[in-house]
């Protein structure tokens, strides 16, 4: 069916597998009929017990499977991480605009979590420079899931390791790792996040602050360019 | 006779999710104001266990620009089109009713009397209906609140002053804390209940307001299910609007069905009195000569 312009299916798929990777759970579904977006779309993952689905960025993309890494912060993002092998969740996608992959001299840029639609973007992109941060060393263990990419660990910042001629960068992180990114390179794709009802322009519920207006990440995001 | 299925105003956006709005029997449109409204901060939504909070605070382009913009949009879509009006005084919503009454695409003009998240007209909903009776011929639905004392008394009211039909319920006030800061998940604090949590709270409100009023009912509340649907027709409504499962399960409208047999009309006897506004749907127009 077309939502926000753009076509997405809704399918059960079984749950092939969910590896620990640090601190976060790496879900592997059986990729059904489900097309994998570009990188930086998303998809609404039914969260087992609980009323409403979770957004989540598309990970990875192997042959026959879709594969998303979610961090356990609250029981619906636990309920997930726990799922066994064998069990089907819902899920309807891929949601949004992903990030515009037409670009001379990619610099890939995340932290936390936000490395989440990182690989499956680094597949497309023929794998070019990444930096990562994160809190902990132990968060940063997700960063196997990037091989070759610039790791820091708090107190060091991604922003403290960027070239000094970044090229053209796509980032997904915490807000205020955003906000840096974008005060060093105002031309950064960045990837944004907020909790979502629907995901695909019905609730008004994951409003971002736009150049004074309040838009709808889902349908407008989550990957925003010179957002003021 | 099939029961007509409509989705709760401000859980469908038509112009984003085209193939769900047509699958809907009508089309509810996210209340309009007199002024463009941006809406409250984020964060807006928060789950719960049993449903779900919300706080978006009728964010919506205003009269000017959804008479001009969204509505010529919403009339190709070939379903019958409510539109949910709301505002600050009952000069507001009088003023939506005139300015759209003669728009053929408008059916049903369903006042929005209850939501919880914006300050509220001084008037008692009767006048508000009152008002919006003054000026429009088109049936007017009057959505209510569940969160009164006795809501028999509120249909009757509005019955009185001139509505065609109520839509039941709105959500109802909540307020959901942080687990670990113990403040408000929402940036507004408070915000509007909905979800299965809802649904026998909506229940008990469709059935006293079938007993007390004369009028079509357009149930609501939690509905997720076709069991959930059957429950709210055989309380007494003559329509059921999906809500919140819209969220969860955009292909619900496709999913929920409930069929009226005549034995079962019987049973139900206060259902099956004629929603307004979808003889415009052919489907519709056999479904209500047989009832």
């Amino acid at each position: 069916m077309s939502l926000g312009g753009r076509f997405a299916g809704r399918q059960g798929l079984a749950v092939v597998g969910a590896e620990p990777v640090g601190p976060y759970t790496l879900l592997r579904l059986e990729r059904g009929q489900l097309e994998p977006g570009i990188p930086g779309q998303f998809f609404m993952l039914e969260a087992p017990g609980r009323v409403l689905p979770r957004p989540m960025s598309l990970c990875q993309a192997p042959p026959g499977e879709l594969a998303f890494l979610i961090d356990p912060i609250g029981p619906g993002t636990r309920a997930l991480c726990e799922l066994k092998a064998g069990r089907t969740v819902l899920v309807l996608g891929p949601l949004g605009n992903g990030f515009d992959l037409d670009l001379e001299r990619p610099l890939l840029v995340a932290g936390g979590i936000g490395i989440a639609p990182m690989p499956y973007l680094a597949e497309a992109l023929s794998h070019p420079p990444a930096v990562l941060g994160f809190r902990t060393e132990r968060h940063a263990e997700a960063a196997r899931l990037l091989p070759g990419a610039t790791v820091v660990v708090e107190p060091r910042l991604v922003t403290d390791v960027l070239p000094h001629d970044p090229g053209d960068v796509l980032a997904c992180g915490p807000e205020p790792m955003l906000e840096a990114v974008r005060a060093l390179v105002p031309r950064a794709q960045l990837a944004w996040e907020a909790p979502m009802a629907c995901g695909f322009g019905a609730c008004y519920g994951c409003v971002v602050e736009i150049a004074g207006r309040y838009r709808r990440l889902c349908v407008d995001g989550p990957v925003l360019r010179d957002a003021a | 006779m099939k029961v007509p299925i409509l989705n709760a105003s401000g859980c469908l956006d038509a112009l984003t999710a085209p193939g769900v709005a047509t699958q809907l029997d009508a089309f509810v449109t996210k209340t309009v104001t007199p002024l463009a409204r941006e809406g409250n901060p984020p964060p807006r939504i928060a789950e719960t266990e049993t449903g779900m909070l919300n706080s978006i605070g009728l964010q919506n382009p205003g009269l000017d620009a959804f008479a001009r913009e969204n509505l010529p949009q919403l009339a190709e879509l070939g379903v019958p089109l409510w539109v949910s009006v709301g505002g600050f005084s009952a000069g507001d919503y009088a003023g939506i009713c005139e300015r759209l009454d003669g728009e053929e695409s408008v059916t049903v003009f369903e006042l929005n009397l209850s939501c919880p998240n914006v300050e509220e007209a001084p008037e008692t909903a009767a006048e508000l209906v009152a008002a919006a009776r003054d000026v429009t011929t088109k049936p007017i639905y009057a959505k209510l609140s569940p969160a009164t004392w006795d809501i028999a008394e509120s249909a009757r009211a509005v019955a009185d002053a001139g509505a065609d039909g109520l839509s039941l319920v709105n959500t109802i006030r909540g307020l959901a804390l942080d687990s670990s800061t113990r403040r408000s998940r929402l940036a507004r604090g408070p915000g509007g209940y909905s979800g299965p949590g809802l649904r026998p709270i909506a229940l008990a409100c469709v059935h006293a307001c079938a007993k007390a009023v004369d009028l079509p009912i357009v149930g609501m509340g939690g509905v997720s299910s076709t069991a959930d649907a059957r429950d709210v027709v055989a309380a007494g409504a003559s329509a059921v609007a999906l809500g919140t499962v819209l969220f969860a399960d955009p292909m619900a409208p496709g999913r929920i069905r409930v069929e009226l047999e005549s034995a079962e009309t019987t049973s139900m006897a206060l259902s099956g009195r004629d929603i307004h506004g979808l003889t415009r749907s052919s489907r519709f127009r056999d479904v209500l000569s047989t009832n």
